[in-house]
């Protein structure tokens, strides 16, 4: 069983202004220069990497982060290393205001917990602040204290996540016959 | 009460109760990749399982068509790998000669009015514009496809998008897909589906179908259905050689909302960088000077825009300084151009490198990218910034990049002095 639970250090993607960005896209997250990359170990080094202002989040995020990101996070095109290059850095959650239909389902099927918290750019969260995160009733807290709803995981999403991935959540629920 | 049309084509592919907001599991008709996503497609595939990878090979395909023929050895190997892994499953490929997946599918009668598809293809959604649900996917979720045939979806809620008023050249369907998502914005379809109605939306040919539908993931959407006219069934019916049924949404359908599009006396419009959202008439913004132009993409590569860029290139020169790049979208739009006579109007013109079939420079799959400082009008999809190099690019329909072109600064179609 995967933590229901996630506790980390958050990192706000703030544009210059000082304020959350919207409409982060797939290329700004993992460059179309760098698709040929198959190998998940090598992706992380790529992460944000076209994102003005954040092109260090490589070195500086650790294992265990979360990321605070604001509407339609991960627009644009279809590809899965804009989710597996934060696998990679061992990125831990998501939250966003509201992501990109195609970025949610490949963020759901890798197995990345990622929750959909309308209002959270207005909560007032730093970098480097210590959230906890409730994947199955939504709830964030900061110091103890619920901060914000998000909404909270669907069951599929919550399945596939426990299974670890789309593919061992097939196997797990017989989908897939040899 | 009545059903949207997700609603239907997700009930006619799948044995759970189809309602919006409930997760089901969907039979897929089509699952493909192309030369980008297929590499790992194949990875996972070897990873996960133990040989048998595909539920229906017939039903399976790749689809060339981001770096064709390969521009670097990377792109080379992947479309190798791709290769190898086709052959020995016996799947379909369409390799480097066909162009645009998406479009292929439609021309060869393969995805139908009421199919379900996913490709690895953000733009899939194209396949709305005959009536079929497509899902553009990650790596991990089209090899899910490919194993097992089947996927699951959260139904989405339906909006309804009414296009009112008529418009004349030298405003075209790209024109009306710019009005659209002037009124709806990066995010107005975010999570849904929509269905496109109004008398503008039914004159639309298929290739203007396309154009429209191109523009759903700029918008956040899922799909965007455009009911398949006469022309269109008659169309899909001759290509897969059986007789093809629409799906239509029942008169009492629920929807989530209703948008009102006003396109009457639509002029022009242009996209500014960095967003697709970015919308102006091109009246107001008309003499940006220009250091190349792109004609074609999955948005705007189609017959009929090659026509609208030979119309007025005809007997005219494209500006001193200016290069014009053309790349049809497939191999039966890329040799209808050859017969028609178009390339060499399009060599007459100068200054023209017209190109294989394929995405174009989009993603920087195919020569033809945007140097530091170049301003580029162009006719795909997206205009983000390094999308396809680091210069700036305007988004225009086929006939503004033609006019700017010969003009060397951004201007409407119409200052050609050419009439519709």
């Amino acid at each position: 069983m995967r933590e229901k639970i996630i506790e980390g250090r958050i990192w706000v993607l703030t544009g210059s202004d000082g304020r959350i960005i919207d409409d982060i896209d797939t290329d700004m997250i993992f460059h179309n220069k760098h698709l040929h990359i198959t190998d998940i170990s090598e992706m992380g080094k790529h992460a944000l990497g076209n994102l003005e202002g954040w092109e260090d989040f490589p070195e500086k995020a650790e294992k265990g982060d979360i990321i605070i990101a604001g509407k339609n996070f991960g627009a644009g095109s279809s590809r899965q290393q804009a989710v597996d290059c934060f696998i990679s850095l061992g990125i831990k959650a998501i939250i966003a205001e509201s992501f990109g239909a195609i970025y949610k389902r490949n963020a759901i099927n890798s197995g990345l917990a990622i929750l959909e918290c309308p209002g959270i750019s207005g909560v007032g969260l730093n970098n480097g602040d210590i959230i906890s995160i409730n994947l199955e009733t939504g709830s964030i807290k900061k110091d103890g204290e619920e901060i914000i709803k998000a909404r909270p995981m669907s069951s599929v999403q919550m399945d596939i996540y426990q299974a670890g991935n789309l593919f061992e959540y097939g196997k797990s629920m017989g989908q897939q016959q040899d | 009460m009545g059903k949207t049309v997700i609603e239907k084509i997700f009930q006619s592919h799948s044995g759970d109760e189809i309602k919006a907001g409930s997760v089901a599991w969907i039979d897929l008709d089509v699952r493909t990749a192309r030369d980008f996503g297929g590499p790992n497609v194949v990875k996972h595939l070897r990873e996960n399982y133990d040989g048998n990878y595909l539920e229906d090979p017939e039903k399976t395909y790749f689809t060339f068509d981001l770096s064709v023929p390969a521009k670097t050895i990377k792109y080379a190997i992947n479309q190798q790998i791709c290769r190898k892994f086709a052959k020995e499953t016996s799947m379909n490929i369409f390799d480097v000669d066909e162009g645009i997946g998406t479009h292929v599918l439609i021309e060869k009668g393969i995805v139908t009015p009421g199919s379900t598809a996913v490709g690895t293809d953000s733009h899939y959604n194209i396949l709305g514009a005959v009536g079929a649900f497509g899902q553009g996917m990650g790596d991990t979720d089209i090899a899910f496809a490919f194993k097992t045939g089947r996927t699951w979806f959260e139904v989405p809620e339906t909006m309804k998008i009414n296009v009112e008023g008529t418009y004349d050249w030298p405003s075209t369907p790209r024109d009306l897909t710019f009005a659209v998502m002037k009124e709806l914005g990066s995010s107005g379809m975010l999570g849904m589906a929509a269905e496109y109605y109004g008398d503008e939306i039914e004159k639309l040919s298929l290739d203007g179908r396309i154009t429209l539908a191109s523009q759903t993931t700029e918008m956040g959407g899922i799909i965007a259905f455009i009911p398949p006219d006469d022309n269109v069934i008659e169309f899909m019916s001759r290509r897969a050689g059986r007789d093809v049924k629409g799906v239509y949404a029942d008169k009492d359908a629920n929807y989530v909302k209703e948008v009102h599009v006003d396109v009457d006396k639509l002029e022009p419009m242009v996209a500014s960088p960095p967003k697709p959202t970015n919308i102006s008439p091109v009246s107001e913004m008309e003499g940006i000077e220009i250091d190349s132009v792109f004609i074609g993409s999955c948005t705007n590569g189609r017959y009929e825009d090659m026509l609208a860029a030979a119309k007025i290139l005809k007997g005219r020169k494209v500006k001193k300084g200016v290069n014009l790049r053309i790349t049809p979208s497939t191999k039966e739009v890329w040799a209808k151009a050859i017969k028609d006579g178009l390339v060499d109007i399009f060599i007459n013109a100068g200054a023209v490198v017209f190109t294989n079939p394929g995405c174009g420079g989009c993603a920087e799959g195919m020569p033809g990218l945007v140097g530091e400082d170049e301003v580029e009008l162009s006719t795909t999809n997206r205009n983000y910034k390094g999308k396809q190099g680091p210069g700036k690019i305007y988004l225009v329909s086929p006939a503004t990049a033609a006019a700017s072109a010969v003009k060397g600064y951004l201007a409407s179609p119409d200052s050609t002095g050419v009439k519709d």
